[in-house]
């Protein structure tokens, strides 16, 4: 029997049952699409996870307070570690080469209110001139922090986007005075919206001069993070243990007491961290997936039973065990071959329609379309062997006399 | 030409065994026309299963043009079938829902025979077992019985076989209808040459034939 017999004669015995065939396919559309929607709003989760990372500025050398352990998060060394960075640190670090620029910062959440009566909890964030460039940060309007506010321990601020609307709404609030913990602030500058996921995002914070915050809100005279930008990429390494080891020297420790982290530990923690999931979630649909192929096989032992007669008929007329063989096979692979290939359309609906709505930019990659036609088809040759085994090998006598 | 030398067939289920034909011999030339006959149970359909390369006998040979087809693999069975020989059932002769023309074209699709010269070897059967062109493109379930037999002969034509086998043609027939199928076989012999052997347990059908072979309980009682 040639290819184009072959696929006639599938063609006319699927037709011939359309509702059962249609609700065989469906167990497989389901299970596909599934599997595409989820992998692709996993995919899609990383890539912005990946993007809003690198926005918070290239080359960044994060020092916190305390042990951090890659891939678990904020560890506590137990000995009041929040504390470990000083302004007296940063003299040290004004030596080593390849360091751009210094960026410490002292952050607290408060209560803020404005002069309309709104008010919201932010983080406040201390900061020096350096921050905007470490932190890739761009002012849509008004002026940044400048030396002088730091020297004169000035009561300027300067908005994150989402503050901004949070306080005023729609009139301007350039010039205007907020309350940050009882302390009047005057408004100099608003920060450009970053936009994107919503964590630890520019947008959500307010920015005031270090001196400011130490002295006056915090009353603390540590720092919670040093921000270091490095000159090169390629020298990253080499500026992270010089920076380790100048902290460790004026410390006077053997063990850190603080932790360098740098995008890539950051994007690998999280992008592990989405991976896993990305994976429960497509075993979850792969399950779907399995259960299709075992409707698929239900379906064609039940067809092989009713079609017994028609079996032994052909077989009569020349038919060899083969071509039953085949006959059946590509009838399953028929029917999981188009449920694959609605499955990757519905998937692609569902993982559009996701991305429509705002909620995270998907990625249809040709690679998980490519594996569902192959996991599909591969699913039509598994559960269609053993009922095309079972037809090729019925008798022909006893397939005639069946009845 | 057809030889059967001492042919036995033994069902055997489980402690059980059954001897449907025993010691069966006889000849049948090509060209001829032959009826076998005989009561309920007496063992024809097993008789014609082997003689139509569907089965094997237990014991005994059976030759076709000179092949022994007694020992032969499913395979091999399956391709004298394709070659040399044609069936009419009593029932369920054509596939359901599919075309007249295609339930014809059938044994040559398997056979790989190409588009064109298949229909029309199926179209040249089709009008030596008498069915009219009208219902050429129709659905298998919309023919009479009659008219599913002839369209069974014509499917039985197509790969031009030695030999035709037909079990209970008229079985599901009126007597009218029946004769006109019957005529048809008598037809194909006298005018297209070809052999055929007809089963039945009616003594009317068989006086068709030109030879009528008796079995009773497996056993070759006379010829006529
Ligand atoms: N697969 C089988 N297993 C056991 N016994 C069988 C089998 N097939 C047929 N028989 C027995 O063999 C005997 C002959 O059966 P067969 O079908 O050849 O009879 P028949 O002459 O064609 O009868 P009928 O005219 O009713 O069709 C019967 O007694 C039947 O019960
Ligand atoms: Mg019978």
């Amino acid at each position: 029997m040639n290819p184009f017999d072959l696929l006639q004669e599938t063609y006319l015995s699927l037709s011939a049952n359309k509702v059962r065939s249609a609700l065989t396919i469906l167990g497989i559309v389901i299970g596909i699409s599934s599997v595409i929607a989820m992998v692709s709003i996993g995919q899609g989760a990383k890539a912005q996870i990946q993007s809003s990372i690198e926005g918070l500025g290239s080359n960044l050398l994060t020092i916190l307070p305390g042990v951090v352990q890659p891939g678990r998060g904020i560890v506590s060394s137990g000995r009041g570690s929040a504390q470990t960075l000083e302004n007296k640190d940063l003299p040290v670090l004004d030596s080593i080469e390849g360091i751009e620029s210094v960026s410490p910062e002292l952050s607290r959440r408060f209560q803020i209110t404005a002069g309309t009566g709104n008010n919201t909890n932010t983080t406040v964030n201390g900061v020096l001139p350096t921050y905007a460039s470490v932190r890739n940060l761009t002012i849509a309007e008004g002026t940044f922090i400048s030396e002088s506010n730091i020297h004169s321990l000035g009561r300027q601020v300067v908005l994150g986007a989402t503050v901004a609307t949070d306080l005023f709404g729609d009139t301007p609030p350039l010039g205007k005075t907020i309350k940050i913990n009882k302390t009047n602030f005057r408004i100099v500058g608003l920060l450009t919206k970053k936009g994107g996921a919503g964590f630890s995002g520019p947008d959500d914070m307010v920015i005031v001069p270090l001196t400011t915050m130490q002295k006056i809100l915090a009353g603390v005279d540590y720092l919670s993070t040093i921000s270091i930008s490095v000159t090169d990429k390629n020298r990253m390494n080499e500026v992270r243990d010089a920076v380790s080891d100048a902290l460790l020297t004026r410390h006077r420790v053997a063990e850190a007491d603080f932790s360098i982290i740098s995008q890539e530990d950051i994007l690998g923690t999280l992008s592990q961290v989405v991976d896993t999931f990305t994976i429960f979630l497509a075993s979850i649909a792969g399950i779907s997936l399995v259960v299709g192929g075992i409707g698929i096989m239900n379906m064609m032992l039940t067809t092989v039973t009713e079609r017994t007669r028609e079996i032994g008929l052909r077989k009569a007329i020349g038919a060899k065990r083969r071509d039953i063989n085949r006959q059946f096979l590509v009838e399953a692979v028929a029917l999981t071959f188009i449920g694959g290939f609605l499955g990757v359309i519905l998937g692609w609906l569902i993982a559009a329609t996701v991305t429509y709505l705002g909620l995270i930019q998907t990625q249809v990659s040709l690679m998980s379309v490519l594996l569902a036609f192959g996991v599909s088809t591969a699913i039509g040759i598994i559960f269609g062997y053993y009922p095309a085994q079972r037809a090729a090998r019925l008798n022909p006598i006893d397939a005639l006399r069946y009845e | 030409m057809i030889e059967i030398k001492n042919i036995t067939k033994t069902y055997r289920d489980g402690d059980i065994s059954f001897q449907a034909l025993d010691n069966v011999s006889f000849q049948i030339k090509d060209g001829e026309f032959v009826a076998i006959m005989g009561p309920s149970g007496s063992g024809k359909s097993t008789l014609m299963h082997i003689l139509g390369a569907l089965d094997t006998p237990t014991s005994g040979t059976y030759l076709l043009d000179g092949q022994d087809v007694s020992t032969l693999s499913d395979n091999e069975l399956a391709d004298i079938r394709q070659d040399k020989i044609g069936f009419v059932f009593q029932s369920f002769n054509l596939l359901p829902r599919t075309t007249v023309l295609r339930n014809v074209m059938l044994p040559l699709i398997y056979e790989g025979v190409r588009g064109e010269e298949r229909k029309r070897r199926a179209e040249v059967a089709l009008r030596a077992a008498g069915l009219d062109a009208t219902h050429w493109s129709h659905l298998s379930n919309q023919l009479s019985g009659g008219q599913i037999q002839r369209v069974a002969i014509a499917r039985a034509l197509v790969n031009n076989p030695t030999l035709i086998l037909a079990d209970e043609p008229t079985g599901n027939l009126d007597s009218k209808t029946g004769e006109i199928v019957l005529s048809t076989f008598q037809k194909l012999n006298t005018e297209h040459g070809r052999t055929i052997v007809l089963i039945t347990h009616e003594r009317e059908v068989a006086e068709y034939a030109k030879r009528i072979i008796f079995i009773k309980d497996g056993t070759l009682v006379k010829q006529l």
